[in-house]
């Protein structure tokens, strides 16, 4: 690439009676990158290796499709990730179009907006839980003072559960993917949508029209790399429902980690490598777009 | 009548008032999605607030509001005056350190890497880029299983050494390629006229490159303190003894107890929420804009 021919020339000009060999720029360069590839190296592609030849034996399968949770996992993190990606993308996608208007309040909201994405997980997370406490839950609680009947038993109903960590991932996730995708619209030249609007178009046929065009592949991408993402997101399903009501809203990441605290390794690799088949197509599709 | 006189004049007047409408409605569109975005954003922040501010009974009862705003939570946790809590400090120091340690390391080993990639074009820089952004297309709670196991061999379980090593891994990447973004883009005469005066490639480093990141040395530092300050699960695999637990592990505990003093946990919660906010806004610029750079070019 471009890259490698100009290396060359910067070593040669600094020192132009060494033809051949190690030049002492490119001998500093390898020690400089050396930290690095050991941290790679030996917290990355190690336990990455580790993990396939510990998930290589048949027979942790065979028990992890006997477990009667797996299945029901599997469908909780398709559901998951459909949902929720599609959800928080398209939203994320309307509100960038939002925090685009200048206006003094709106930019005070949007320095408000990030805080989920600032802050730790785990107390907002816990927040929510409590909020949706059946007894003492201030949700329950008003509801009861406004209607005098008892609101649901939130997180004890599989389908709602999962539905309320799906909310919770995107409550934690959506200002990060407006922020990118705001960065996305602002990179549109202006005179586009001047133009337009010396045509007559409506907005909805500016976005139609401009707006999406510009940002198909950064949206595409972003989905993409949130896929993975969400497929990792431990917190969001652990710390809201534990994966109950009887272990119903397990997703694969929960699932994985459930088993290790068992010391069920095996099962535990076995449960992440069936993603595979899902975490491939995107990582080649990540990596073309990457390299190109 | 007038009404020769007033064809001419309508538009004139319509034209304004019509304006005013469009403006109008506007803002009102503007403040539908506003406000539901707001409590959308602060709700579950201001119950944890509400919490940390209310004594037990007005906690529970499902009040909206504080029925008596009180401090009392935060000094039976500051003061460690619950069994939950007798190691909050403790705790509290240990999430510093690790995260002031990943923030180091990630800095030191980032700006190396960027530096010989970027400036010294080391052979097969592009590479060790691409194949380090490898590591984000590994769901985070996918690598920390055999994440968990290796450190196990490397005998660094139960260390602090484990999560900030973890942490750096995950840091880094980001690091070097936001650092690379930005390094590429000072002029090369810089180089070679450093490289005139008889530079060494450390003086260069030392000399010209440093001086010249700062802003995007202070944005991926912040990046890195602010990941491990945060991190549950890696902290909660890798880290077990109770002296050693950085404080999000230390929260999710709370949750194993029937009777948890949740208007505590909150309060807790609450306080180690707080400075990577604090931070956030306080660095806020160079990390928006270090974010951003990278997502235009994809």
């Amino acid at each position: 690439m471009s890259t490698t021919a100009v290396s060359p020339d910067l070593g040669a000009r600094a020192v132009p009676a060494r033809p051949r060999g190690l030049t002492p720029w490119q001998a500093w360069g390898i020690a400089l990158v050396v930290p690095y590839i050991l941290v790679f190296v030996l917290f990355v592609i190690y336990p990455v290796l580790y993990a396939f030849w510990l998930a290589h034996e048949p027979e942790s399968y065979e028990r992890l499709f006997d477990d009667p949770i797996f299945f029901r996992t599997v469908v909780n993190t398709l559901v998951f990730l459909f949902v929720a990606i599609n959800l928080k993308m398209a939203v994320a996608l309307l509100l960038s179009g939002f925090f685009l208007h200048e206006r003094w309040w709106i930019k005070i909201l949007s320095v408000i907006f990030i805080l989920p994405w600032a802050v730790p997980s785990i107390p907002t997370i816990l927040s929510v839980r409590f909020m949706l406490n059946p007894e003492w839950g201030v949700i329950n609680q008003t509801i009861f003072r406004l209607t005098f009947e008892d609101g649901p038993n939130w997180l004890n109903d599989p389908q709602l559960a999962l539905f309320l960590s799906m909310l919770m991932h995107i409550w934690k996730s959506l200002p990060f993917w407006t922020l990118i995708l705001l960065s996305g619209r602002l990179a549109i030249a202006k005179d586009l949508y001047e133009a337009a609007a010396v045509d007559g178009a409506s907005s909805l046929q500016k976005f139609r029209w401009i707006t999406w065009p510009s940002m198909a592949q950064l949206y595409l991408t972003c989905a993409l790399l949130s896929t993975i993402w969400t497929l990792g997101d431990f917190n969001s399903v652990y710390l809201l429902t534990g994966g109950g009501p009887a272990d119903l809203t397990h997703v694969l990441a929960t699932l994985g980690i459930r088993y290790l605290r068992l010391a069920e390794v095996d099962m535990s690799m076995a449960t992440i490598v069936t993603a595979l088949p899902l975490i491939l197509p995107l990582v080649y599709f990540m990596m073309k777009r990457l390299s190109r | 009548m007038t009404a020769a006189a007033l064809p001419p004049a309508l538009p004139r007047i319509k034209a304004p008032g019509r304006g005013v409408l469009h403006a109008v409605s506007t803002e009102a569109k503007l403040l539908l999605v506003g406000i539901p975005v707001l409590i959308w954003t602060l709700l579950p922040i201001y119950h944890l607030c509400l919490f940390a501010f209310s004594d037990r009974k007005s906690a529970f009862a499902g009040n909206l509001w504080p029925a008596d705003v009180t401090i009392r939570n935060f000094e039976i946790v500051l003061g460690q005056k619950h069994y939950f809590l007798t190691h909050f400090w403790l705790q509290m120091w240990n999430s510093v350190f690790v995260a002031a340690m990943t923030g180091i390391i990630t800095l030191v080993v980032a700006t190396f890497a960027a530096f010989a990639i970027s400036r010294l074009k080391v052979k097969g820089g592009r590479t060790v880029l691409n194949m380090a952004l490898f590591t984000y297309f590994i769901p985070a709670a996918f690598l920390a299983i055999p994440m968990y196991r290796t450190m196990g061999l490397y005998g660094l379980l139960g260390s602090q050494w484990a999560l900030i090593l973890a942490m750096v891994a995950i840091a880094s990447p980001y690091a070097i390629w936001v650092l690379k973004q930005a390094s590429d883009k000072l002029p090369l005469e810089l180089d070679e006229a450093a490289i005139v005066d008889g530079a060494s490639p450390m003086q260069l480093f030392r000399l010209v490159y440093i001086p010249l990141m700062g802003p995007s040395l202070v944005a991926v530092g912040t990046y890195a303190v602010l990941l491990a300050w945060n991190e549950y699960l890696y902290a909660f695999l890798l880290l077990s003894n109770d002296r050693s637990l950085t404080l999000p592990v230390a929260l999710g505990n709370f949750l194993s107890a029937d009777d948890s003093p949740w208007e505590l946990l909150m309060t807790t919660g609450l306080i180690y929420a707080l400075p990577p906010a604090a931070i956030y806004y306080v660095f806020r610029r160079y990390m928006v804009s270090g974010l951003t750079a990278g997502a235009v070019k994809s």
